[in-house]
This record gives C-alpha cells, structure tokens and sequence, in this order.
C-alpha cells in the first residue's frame, strides 16, 4: 500500500475505485451533473462517469459554475465519493465543499504519477491521507479470496 | 454572524464561507462590496426536487443550495451592491426558445422575490456593459469567468472566480475568503507570452486568448508582441476563450492593462516560469481546434453574442443584415442584455435584425438556457468561448469564425469561412 500526505481541503473518510485524469475539469459546461459524466469535446475522459469514484486530477478550470454543477450531481445522486488534486482554486474549495465529499491536497508526492486508474483509494480528509492500492493487489486480493 | 446573532441566513451564510475558506487554507476574510452571482435560480429539476424534498419555494431553493443548509431560513435583505448575472430565457420571446409557460411563471416569482430583496436583476454575463462597473482597487465577488477575468484584467478591481453558493452567501454577510486575487503577491504575472503574428481583429483576439488559456491553464499570462491597442470588445472575447479553455483569472498586457505599466510592475520580484510564443503556426492550430466539430458546411443555425453584445457589435450585426434576409430555414440569434437592448431598440437595430428574419434575445444564451432553434444540427459562432462549450453542451456541430463570416452563413445557409 502507498500512503500520500497532504492537506485537509474537506474533512470525512471515503474509499473507492481511482478515476485518474491527467487533464483538468471545467463544471459547468464540461460535465453533464444529471448522468454524472465529462462531455467536454476534447477531454481525455469524454463519456466517461465519475459517479461513486474516487476523483483525481489536476484541478478545476473554466466557469464559476464549477460548485453549482458538481452541487448538481450530488443532488442527483453523480457525485464522486472523494476528491483527490493539486492545484488549489476558489473553484474547487467551494466545489469540494458543497460536494460534502473528502477531499485533500497538496501532497508530498504527485498523485497523478502514483495513482492509477482502477486503483483502490481511501481518503481521509481529515488527516490528509490517501492509501492506494495498486489494481493488481487488489485483483490478488479478491483471486484470493475467490474460492469461499 | 456566525454565531446567530444577525440572524439563521447570516449564520448559514457564514457557516458556509468557513468551511470555504478553511478548504482554500485562507487565515481571514475580506469584505466586498460589489457581488454579481445567481442567487436563488433554480432550474425546473432543482424546483422540482426540493419540492419532494421539503419544499419548493424561493426561500428554500437559496437555503439549501444556495447557502448548502439543511435547513430553510428566512432570507433578509441583501447588502450592498448586489447583481443578478444572467438568467434561463428571454423575458418576452421565450417560446420562441422552446421554454414552457410554467418555467417562465416560475422564474417570473423568482425575479420579483429578488427585486424585493434588493438584487439588481441585470440579468446578464457582461455585467460591465449593463450598469455595473466596480473601481479599480474595488474588492468584489464575482461569478461568471468572463466577467471575473474583465474584472481584474481590464479594471484592476480584486476577484476571485466565486460560484453560486460563495456570492449568495457573501450577499448576507458582505465577506469573501481573502485569497488569491484579493491579494497583491497573488496578482502578477507567471508567464510571458510573445506574440509573433499580428492580433487586430476580435477573432483574432478571441484565437490568441484561447492559446493562451489552452498554454497558461489557471496561471497568470503577461502578453508582449505583435498586438494592437484593444478596445472593450477584444478584451471581452479575448478574456472569455482564455478563462474557456484554461482558467485565466487575470492577465496583463504591458503598457495596456492598469497593472502592467511596465514588464517589471507586470511580474514583481518574480521571474516568468516560461516564455511562451503565438506566430502563424499556433494561430492556425488554433483556428482548427476552434473548428473541430464542424464538417457538415450547412449551417442552419447562427449564434451571436458571446458575451452578451455590446451596443457597438449590435450595430454591427444590424448594418450586415440590413435590407438583407436570412435564408430560409435558418436561425438568428443574437443575445445581449436589457440595459443594451434598450438602446439598440431605441437605434432601430433589434427592428433591422428582426426585418432580416434575426432576433435580439436578453438574459441568457444558447448554452446558458440550453436552447436552441428546432432542428439544429449545425450552428456558427463569432465567440471562441461559445465553440467551446456549445457543441459539448447541446450535441451539435459548430463553425467558429468571424462576425461576418457568421452573418454571411445566416443569409446563405453554407459555410464559407476560413483562416485569412
């Protein structure tokens, strides 16, 4: 298990599937908060939902209405469990915030280089921890397991 | 406030601006006394579910998403100089825009709770043009990223890029964290950006904010180069692709901008981490990443007014289209807000669009209010920002070139711009 020490950005403990993106996110206009997936033309996840994941990018860019479209998707039920990012902006403190979700950053290592998509990660916002378990662990683990 | 002392709305506004301050990692608060966000708005849905929810009512929709309550609480007078950005549709030709009766009643009482609580409804993403223009040195909150990169660039006022529920709870308590662009050392420039190819145009501005925004993402450009003297309107199309494309809050263009005097006062003590260069072969890489969701050349849609049209490119658009008529089978729409409309009625131009088959729409857009005219398959666009997010949003193709190549695809059907 690798460990990352960052900072609180919102407090709680989540865990879930990694969903990694080395592109940053707009909101508003670049997820669609009622199926909880990225639409933005050119972005490296186009099509693809975050709902229930464990979020990690770079950090949020385009409109103020970043807060408002993933403060959509949590009402809807599209949210991702926690949030996982470098880059601090007003965008993402007041998204992350009204998310409910955990959220850390500022870490010691780059999340981006260490987590990989499938991962298995827990947040705790509160500590500013991140535990990732490689996929291959965790497909060891379950294969393990398999016979009961 | 944030003990309840000035009342259930402050405290939850408050409570809220904690929480948002201590996940930025800021150590005070500043106050502001210029806010422009969208209080209260609620879609159809977000009606709808606080309605199963507990209740629909205005009071409720700003409670519980407004200020993130699990409660509603009584919602008391704003302070100080707060503004309603725009809106989901046109208050007089909404079912041209395909809304229906009940979502116009509803934002109908929507607007007037506002009025009654002291929100100017200027209804618009340029609220600059439509009777809010802060000082420079002004601390505000503001949403709407064009609007926010015009903000600090072009007039030196201090904000951040705010959303919904950080303007609407500084309305209550007239606070924002004090962070970022409040601050000086957070106001200079990073990157240096040279400019190898002539920019006069306003597409060419819009072109060359979208590199830099695409290159700069959320950091802080300082432009130098082949560049003419911008007027309002090349600073609104060129701030608004730049703020679309990456997350330009501000930049500075030396010898231009309030705080580029000079490249020294543009950076500070710090040294630019990267020079960045704009010649012919980014320009046109940009130019067909602007237009890689066109192919089918008939346009049945034309698009104006991203961000909303100043009185000037109103003008502009009436005087192509004068004594001309839009092809049959396609669409006009050029959006503005109601301050300039009312002066464009008043110039004759909304008749001279209308006779040509166009209209002059306030409020909203197409990707703000998501609409479209029926049957769009293909639209035209003058604004970098709007091909970003159009074709994303509503599922179409869209061309991207200049308000004339626009104008001419309405009155012909085909597209025929290119890169001159």
């Amino acid at each position: 298990m690798i460990v990352l020490r960052g900072r609180k950005v919102v407090g709680g403990c989540a865990e879930g599937e990694a969903l990694v993106t080395h592109d940053t996110i707009s909101g508003w206009g670049g997820i669609d908060p009622m199926t909880g997936t990225v639409i933005e033309t050119h972005h490296e996840l186009r099509g693809v939902s975050f709902k229930d994941k464990v979020l990690v990018f770079p950090g949020a860019k385009g409109s103020s209405g970043w807060s408002a479209a993933f403060h959509l998707a949590r009402i809807a039920g599209f949210a991702p469990k926690a949030m996982v990012f470098n880059v601090m902006t007003t965008k993402i403190a007041l998204g992350a915030v009204v998310m409910r979700a955990p959220a850390v950053t500022e870490f010691d290592q780059d999340p981006l280089t260490v987590i990989e998509t499938g991962d298995w990660v827990k947040v705790d916002g509160d500590r500013g921890i991140v535990e990732v378990t490689k996929a291959e662990v965790t497909k060891a683990v379950i294969t393990e397991k398999s016979p009961v | 406030m944030l003990d309840g002392a000035e009342g259930p709305a402050k405290q939850k506004a408050m409570d809220l601006l904690v929480r948002y301050g201590e996940a930025l990692g800021a150590e005070r608060f500043v106050g502001v006394t210029n806010i422009a966000g969208v209080p209260g708005s609620s879609t159809m849905f977000l009606h709808e579910y606080y309605k199963e929810h507990g209740g629909g009512s205005f009071e409720d929709v700003f409670s519980r998403f407004d200020l993130d309550s699990d409660e509603t609480v009584p919602f008391p007078k704003v302070g100080g100089n707060c503004c309603h950005l725009q809106g989901g549709m046109d208050p007089e030709l909404w079912a041209e825009q395909g809304m229906s009766r009940e979502a116009f009643e509803h934002q109908q009482q929507d607007e007037a709770e506002l009025i009654r609580h002291g929100v100017k409804l200027l209804k618009t993403c340029t609220p600059y043009l439509a009777g809010n223009m802060p000082a420079f040195g002004e601390h505000c909150a503001w949403m709407e990223s064009s609007a926010v990169v015009f903000c600090n660039s072009v007039v030196g006022a201090r904000t951040n890029t705010e959303g919904r529920e950080s303007t609407s709870a500084a309305m209550l308590t007239g606070k924002v964290p004090d962070w970022g662009f409040h601050r000086d050392e957070h106001r200079r420039g990073t990157h240096m950006i040279q400019v190898d190819v002539p920019v006069e145009s306003v597409m060419d501005w819009g072109m060359l904010g979208y590199f830099i925004g695409d290159a700069v993402q959320e950091n802080i450009p300082v432009v130098v180069g082949k560049i003419g003297q911008p007027d309002l309107i090349r600073h609104k199309h060129f701030g608004a692709a730049a703020a679309s494309s990456g997350g330009v809050e501000m930049y500075h263009i030396v010898g231009v901008t309030p705080e580029a005097p000079s490249l020294d006062a543009a950076f500070g003590p710090t040294k630019p981490v990267a020079t960045i260069h704009y010649g012919p072969a980014e320009r046109r890489r940009v130019y067909e990443s602007l237009n890689s969701n066109g192919r089918d050349r008939n346009v049945d849609y034309v698009m104006l007014g991203c961000p909303h049209a100043s009185i000037e490119q109103i003008g502009e658009a009436a005087q192509l289209l004068a004594g001309k008529r839009i092809r049959s089978g396609s669409s006009l729409w050029l959006f503005t807000s109601r301050a300039v409309k009312s002066v464009a009625d008043l110039h004759g131009y909304t008749k001279t669009i209308r006779d040509a088959g166009g209209l002059v729409m306030t409020d909203t857009c197409s990707a703000i209010g998501k609409m479209l005219p029926e049957g769009t398959k293909v639209v035209a666009l003058d604004s970098a920002k709007q091909v970003h997010y159009l074709p994303a949003i509503m599922g179409i193709e869209a061309w991207f070139g200049s308000t004339e190549d626009c104008i001419r695809a309405a009155l012909t059907g085909r597209w025929a711009g290119e890169l001159r």
